[in-house]
């Protein structure tokens, strides 16, 4: 890699944007190589938050290592260890209670909210208006506040557990969610009104960072990514799980495959995961939240692996398991690490400014990636 | 035509910004709907689920419900707890198995909330502090059962 970049010819610049750097949202390391301002090459060196996760893992029992996966995709953490607890589920074929099911949907959807509207605010962020932020996060605290109440914690939930979820909901979990709805509703217009239709923000977004539906599929995005380019990508459509089959919603596409389909395709995003909410709110089943399980869990001999659709892509887990109490081995795959894959193909030839943009648009969550 | 088109999308991208503007100016004279906290000064009332750090219940009779089964022990993904147990002489002269001290670092907890869990006759709970900073590390590490606690009566 290194010898790659010293046969760059000359009048070639080479910078480094990061580990340090507020606009890679962590410890994302580039290496750029750039003719004046037109990017020739973007190299991501990882490795600056890596944990070992996979491997740790491979030492935790069944209902341990769940907890190890919030702290990935630390923004949709509900939806890792949903992945998680699905993939045990599978191996152990344990019926989860139809009661179980919807809660974790609704948690799945609000968390789905709440991490596109850290994205949101922290892509405006990035192109320079800095009040969309906070604005962002005033609807986020609402979210944060009704997990904090069920589940208790904001950001590392650990609430599913193989079987169903940890806790029943509390007793004024409806209303509060019935209260954001219906604020969220009176604020998604907000958001329009101050970046959408900003011509600022609508002048950095369009025809940059195109990547056509071929070159998308071939780099193994998922998420928004993908579905930006125009291909039909969401796991809930395509393997519904825990319930999705039964709720009405609709997978946005968009065509043009740049930042601002990308964009938009978060955003409606959103609004589906708000319906999904409405749909399922007051008609929360009766009876118990988790399934009896045995209190020490042992996978069969097998693989197993199992996939949900997180707010970035699509999460899997595969687990190898040698019938013992701990898995032989543990796989993620994460969305953060393929979306990132692309982001030298998107942005070969763009200027350095466009950079910022393309990486605010892919959504990345450096501890996602590295693991 | 171009002149026509330049035009509006002065225009158009001038009106998008006032519009944008005139959203910042609401929030600007409307303090009412400001939501940020003082923090030091008000504090939250935390939700009662909220999981701050692993305590041990005690009654006022100094009296805990923690057996030393180390089910938490095992339960916990960081080696946060150590139990070391003892061996007590029951009034009919038999060896019993009894908690002796019940170690818990603070430094290693994730507050997953599986050893509260895990626990048989529900011995421990999470509180909902949430201050944990000190100058030393040793510090965080704890003793969570009183000095002098005994078993409850009643709970094998």
């Amino acid at each position: 890699m290194i010898e790659e970049v010293a046969a760059t010819t000359e009048g070639d610049l080479v910078i480094n944007i990061g580990p340090q750097h507020p606009s890679t949202h962590g410890v994302l390391h580039l290496f750029v190589t750039m003719n004046g301002e037109t990017i020739k090459k973007v190299e991501p060196h990882l490795g600056y938050i890596h944990r070992s996760i996979e491997k740790m893992d491979e030492s935790l029992s069944y209902r341990q290592f769940i907890y190890s996966t919030s702290r990935m995709d630390y923004l949709s953490s509900h939806i890792n260890n949903h992945g998680c607890a699905l993939c045990v589920e599978k191996g152990l074929q344990l019926e989860i209670p139809p009661r179980a099911k919807v809660i974790r949907i609704l948690m799945d959807e609000l968390t789905r909210i709440a991490s596109h509207c850290l994205w949101w605010g922290a892509l405006a962020m990035d192109v320079g208006a800095l009040t969309p932020f906070f604005h962002a996060f005033r609807e986020r605290e609402m979210i944060n506040d009704i997990m904090e109440e069920s589940c208790g914690a904001r950001l590392t939930m650990n609430y599913m557990v193989p079987g169903g979820v940890m806790f029943d909901i509390q007793p004024n979990f409806q209303k509060h969610v019935k209260e954001f709805v219906a604020h969220f509703k009176t604020k998604i217009g907000e958001y329009d009104e101050m970046v959408t239709n900003n011509i600022i923000f609508q002048r950095r977004m369009k025809n940059v960072g195109y990547i056509s539906p071929e070159d998308a599929v071939s780099y193994g995005c998922t998420g928004a990514v993908l579905r930006a380019s125009g291909v039909k990508s969401d796991i809930r459509k395509i393997a519904p799980y825990d319930g999705y089959e039964n709720v009405k919603f609709e997978e946005p596409l968009e065509m043009a495959g740049d930042c601002f389909a990308r964009y938009m395709v978060r955003m409606k995003e959103m609004m589906q995961s708000l319906s999904i909410v409405e749909q399922l709110i007051d008609n929360i089943p009766e009876g118990d939240f988790v399934a009896k399980t045995k209190a020490v869990l042992k996978l069969p001999k097998g693989e197993f692996y199992s996939r949900v659709e997180t707010a970035r892509g699509e999460f899997g887990v595969y687990i190898v398991s040698e019938g013992g109490l701990t898995p032989y081995r543990i796989k993620f795959r994460s969305p953060g690490f393929s979306n990132l894959s692309a982001l030298d193909h998107m942005s070969r030839g763009q200027k350095i400014g466009d950079l910022v943009a393309i990486m605010g648009t892919l959504d990345l969550v450096i501890p996602d990636i590295d693991r | 035509m171009f002149i026509v088109d330049y035009i509006k999308t002065v225009f158009g991208g001038v009106k998008s910004l006032l519009v944008g503007m005139n959203r910042t100016g609401y929030y600007f004279f409307h303090h009412k709907e400001i939501i940020t906290q003082q923090y030091p000064d008000v504090k939250q009332v935390l939700p009662e689920r909220f999981r701050g750090e692993v305590v041990m219940i005690h009654d006022e009779k100094n009296e805990h419900r923690c057996t030393g089964c180390t089910a938490c022990e095992l339960a916990c993904p960081n080696a946060t707890i150590k139990i070391v147990t003892k061996f007590d002489i029951t009034p009919e002269g038999k060896k019993k198995k009894a908690l002796d001290t019940f170690v818990y670092h603070l430094e290693l907890c994730t507050m997953c909330n599986l050893c509260i869990e895990a626990c048989p006759t529900g011995a421990i709970k999470m509180d909902q502090t949430f201050e944990h900073s000190v100058y030393d590390r040793s510090l965080l590490i704890k003793i969570l059962n009183k000095p002098g606690s005994k078993l409850m009566e009643g709970v094998e």
